[in-house]
């Protein structure tokens, strides 16, 4: 009776699991399908139509990897000598400058983006991809850098100083030595810097004002306004699937370092 | 004076940060308080005029409508985001063949960004190519298409914010249950406890720093809500559907008046942090 009962409720556990687990997926699914059907036919024309969209899909995937490029590349650049400085050295203001750092994530995107637009005016930054992927790697620093300078305090301090015996200098310890016992780190800040600023709509949508700068979020979303009243709505999942292609493979292959990222964040933080 | 040199070696090491934390964080939270006190239209000179931007809140109408929205759908998203997550974690708790299947599928919409998803549940929801509306008609739920009433505004929105973050609040919550040893459980068994009983005396009280930083997240994402507003409705329909983000940019850009939008966003700031505050006392006086 009692294997019966485990039999029943095993059954019942994967029947309802397996019903959750189709529906979360089946957005997905559906926006896939929905991209490659006009009229309930089967169909390329949703996405050649991107390609004819204003400037076309082309210029805003370029402004999109420009802008994910830069902060993804600033984020670790800016992270890992951050992160080395707070997990090794000791200097005047060390605390301050840490607690600083974390408090972004204290404030409200809006909060600091009404400025921002007329601080990155007087910068010369405004309505430029430069500038919106500054500000995208300010917002990533908290996580970052909490996350580098964990990965610089766990590494063993003969590491560093037998890197200085053989000749290098802090420097030449990072990059040559260190940059390696830190590479889980860099691979997740990596992963959350590409997800955030790929991903960014707000921000985008305040700093930049003219078509030809859109990201692609900004883009896709302005075709709500694009034909009056009424929405191509295939076309738009086309660009719903383009913007989410890259993020679900980079997601599903780089799993681990997401969810490690995750835990250190969660739990200590 | 060699602990010397190191130090301006770390300083140096730091200095990248402290330029990006100065130049995009600190001063923009300097300025946002001096334009809070400022007439600043979009284009031409600034000038004093405390406390009329803090005063003209009260007046704002929509400001007022929008905060009411607000708290509404914080409450609601709260509770449900957090019942499905906690209900998709225990599920996914105890290693069984499977298993990681299933938390990869209830946690891939994490990889997608929320306006994306956004313009993902506009198509699910519309009458032209989107599943929902035939499939609410055939069940006899609905006789017209669910757009254009507030209510199914605010359900869209919640059902769309369950289904991107679900799996995010989940994870957090699976690395909470998992740090508890397993021997108290055992033991628990073992002294005659049900699993309820172990659900309520061991599980809850143990998990409540993780659930506790999982509602403060909850709330402070709820209250900043925009992006789905924004996209799926517009603040529609008759600016129900407004949050007091979208009252922010509207000063904004909308009416130019960036001085107003300062003055709300302070506030705003003003709310989070007093939240955050008595979150954090709560907690730390509950915890052992």
């Amino acid at each position: 009776v009692n294997r019966r009962y485990r039999a029943v409720s095993a059954g019942g556990y994967y029947v309802t699991a397996g019903a959750l687990a189709i529906l979360f997926l089946y957005p997905l699914v559906w926006s896939g399908w929905a991209s490659v059907h006009q009229s309930g036919a089967w169909s390329l024309g949703n996405y050649r139509n991107l390609f004819t969209y204003r400037d076309g899909i082309g210029t805003y995937l370029a402004n999109s990897v420009v802008v994910t490029g830069l902060t993804v590349a600033g984020t670790l650049l800016v992270s890992l000598l951050g992160g080395y400085a707070f997990g090794r050295f000791s200097f005047p203001g060390k605390n301050v400058l840490f607690l600083a750092t974390l408090a972004i994530l204290m404030v409200p995107y809006p909060t600091i983006l009404i400025p921002l637009y007329v601080f990155l005016g007087d910068l010369h930054l405004q309505n430029s991809l430069v500038g919106l992927a500054a500000v995208l790697v300010m917002f990533q620093l908290p996580f970052a850098t909490f996350m580098m300078r964990n990965a610089f305090e766990a590494v063993p301090q003969e590491l560093e100083d037998s890197a200085m015996v053989d000749g290098c200098g802090t420097w030449g310890a990072l990059f040559r030595v260190l940059v390696h016992a830190v590479r889980p780190a860099v691979v997740t800040v990596g992963l959350f810097a590409f997800l955030a600023a790929w991903n960014e709509f707000f921000a985008a949508l305040i700093l930049l004002n003219s078509s030809d700068k859109f990201t692609l979020p900004v883009a896709v979303v302005a075709m709500e306004g694009h034909s009056f009243g009424s929405i191509d709505y295939p076309t738009m999942q086309a660009g719903v699937v383009f913007m989410a292609i890259p993020c679900l493979v980079l997601f599903l292959v780089l799993q681990r370092s997401y969810v490690r990222g995750f835990m250190s964040g969660a739990l200590k933080g | 004076m060699l602990n010397r040199r190191r130090s301006a070696v770390g300083a140096a090491y730091a200095a990248p940060t402290a330029l990006i934390v100065t130049l995009f964080f600190l001063i923009p939270l300097g300025l946002v308080a001096w334009m809070s006190v400022n007439h600043w239209p979009l284009l031409g000179h600034a000038k004093p005029n405390f406390p009329h931007n803090y005063t003209g809140m009260a007046d704002n109408t929509l400001f007022r409508q929008a905060i009411g929205f607000t708290l509404k759908y914080t409450v609601v998203i709260t509770i449900v985001l957090f019942c499905v997550a906690f209900a998709l974690a225990l599920m996914v708790q105890n290693p069984r063949p499977g298993v990681g299947a299933l938390r990869t599928a209830f946690f891939l919409p994490t990889a997608v960004g929320l306006a994306t998803a956004s313009l993902l549940f506009l198509g699910m929801l519309s009458s032209q190519i989107g599943p929902v509306n035939p499939l609410l008609r055939n069940l006899g739920l609905i006789t017209r298409p669910i757009t254009g009433s507030p209510t199914t505004a605010l359900s869209s929105s919640v059902g769309l914010v369950t289904w991107r973050f679900a799996g995010f609040n989940m994870l957090i919550l699976l690395t909470g249950l998992q740090a508890i040893p397993t021997e108290l459980y055992e033991a628990a068994r073992v002294d005659g406890a049900s699993r309820a009983q172990s659900f309520r005396r061991i599980t809850l009280p143990l998990l409540r720093p993780t659930i506790a930083l999982v509602l403060i997240m909850m709330i402070t994402g709820s209250l900043l809500a925009f992006d789905q507003f924004y996209i799926m409705t517009k603040g529609g329909p008759d600016n129900s559907t407004t949050s007091v983000v979208m009252v922010i940019v509207r000063e904004a850009f909308t009416k130019f008046n960036l001085g107003s939008a300062a003055a709300i966003s302070v506030a705003v700031l003003g709310v989070l942090i007093v939240l955050n505050v008595v979150q954090l006392a709560v907690l730390r006086r509950r915890s052992p």
